[in-house]
């Protein structure tokens, strides 16, 4: 299916440490310090929202939208969150979180070079990321 | 009425028929197993050499046993006693048997007289592996060259076997290629 542009793919552990981030916008690209404030504070505030909401039940934030920007993020059962910075009203990117979801379960989690909560440095995964990311992008915007 | 439909009862375990068993098994389960035998042996060992040869003896204790139980499945015990026919036995049944699919190629050395070579795109064993920059060379097909090795020490043609990666041109994956150097007797003995 065709996707909108992502500008930035953020992974977090489950205390809330940066462990990926990759950004795919030409505008605003944020340095080591400021993705990973970035990170601590999403964690932050999708723990917070957990209590905050009014309905039982709640496991957190899914989807922020702003004027500018969507945010859709996915927590795995074990707490680790993936989430994804794209234009407003961009389709299907629930569906590219599970399928990151996956690609991390294969490339990251069966490596045994890979230590837990650690940032992740594995070379299959860029490459089928990238291919992933790539497929989709050229399926809509022939970029 | 009792007794219909059940399974006929051996006295003796060892009379039970040999079954073919289940013949595939989940690569996940595999790969965890896998990254779980060289997470362990690498706490065991202080430099990378070590580590190949760990994996190697792991896989030779699989080669010999895989020879033993292929060749009454699959060839009606009967034994190879020729070069070209354990390579080529190792290249399609073996590899049919345990990674689902024959080998990509088998060659034989241009340098050496005694040395043959058996590539692979991606090893089934390194689907999921990525090693850092800072291992160098290492490779995990080091298991998969102990099983080779495994199969021909027992066969009776003892040789040396390594897995290396060799770059292509114009991809970004490296090949892999399980490199057998025959022992001096066995040149002596097989002429081809």
């Amino acid at each position: 299916m065709a996707l909108a542009a992502i500008y930035s793919l953020f992974i977090i552990n489950k205390s809330g440490g940066l462990i990926y981030y990759k950004d795919y916008g030409s505008a605003g690209r944020m340095d080591t310090n400021d993705s990973l404030r970035l990170a601590s504070l999403w964690h932050s505030m999708h723990a917070i929202s957990q209590q905050l909401s009014p309905t039982p039940g709640c496991t957190g934030i899914d989807l922020l939208q702003a004027h500018n920007f969507d945010l859709h993020c996915f927590q795995s059962l074990t707490g680790t969150k993936f989430f994804v910075v794209c234009e407003t009203g961009a389709p299907n990117m629930e569906m590219l979180l599970k399928v990151i979801y996956e690609l991390y379960t294969d490339f990251v989690l069966k490596n045994p070079f890979y230590e837990m909560e650690m940032p992740i440095r594995c070379e299959l995964f860029d490459l089928n990321l990238a291919q992933v990311i790539q497929k989709d992008r050229v399926a809509l915007l022939g970029r | 009425m009792i007794g219909v439909g059940k399974a006929k009862q051996y006295a003796n375990v060892l009379d039970k028929p040999l079954s073919r068993g289940r013949q595939e098994v989940s690569l996940s389960a595999f790969a965890f197993l896998f990254s779980e035998l060289v997470q362990y042996n690498q706490t065991q060992v202080d430099n990378i050499a070590e580590l190949e040869r760990r994996l190697e003896d792991a896989g030779y204790a699989v080669g010999a046993r895989v020879l033993e139980l292929l060749c009454h499945r699959e060839k009606g015990n009967r034994r190879e006693t020729r070069l070209l026919g354990i390579l080529s036995f190792i290249h399609s049944t073996v590899w049919k048997v345990l990674f689902g699919k024959v080998a990509d190629s088998l060659e034989k050395g241009t340098e050496h007289e005694d040395e043959y070579m058996i590539s692979e795109k991606e090893l089934l064993v390194n689907r999921f592996i990525s090693v850092p920059k800072d291992m160098g060379a290492f490779n995990c097909g080091a298991f998969v060259a102990g099983i080779v090795k495994g199969v021909l020490d027992n066969a009776g043609f003892p040789a040396v076997v390594t897995a290396h990666f060799v770059p292509i041109e114009g991809q970004q994956r490296p090949r892999t290629t399980i490199l057998i150097k025959f022992a001096e007797e066995v040149k002596q003995v097989c002429i081809v």
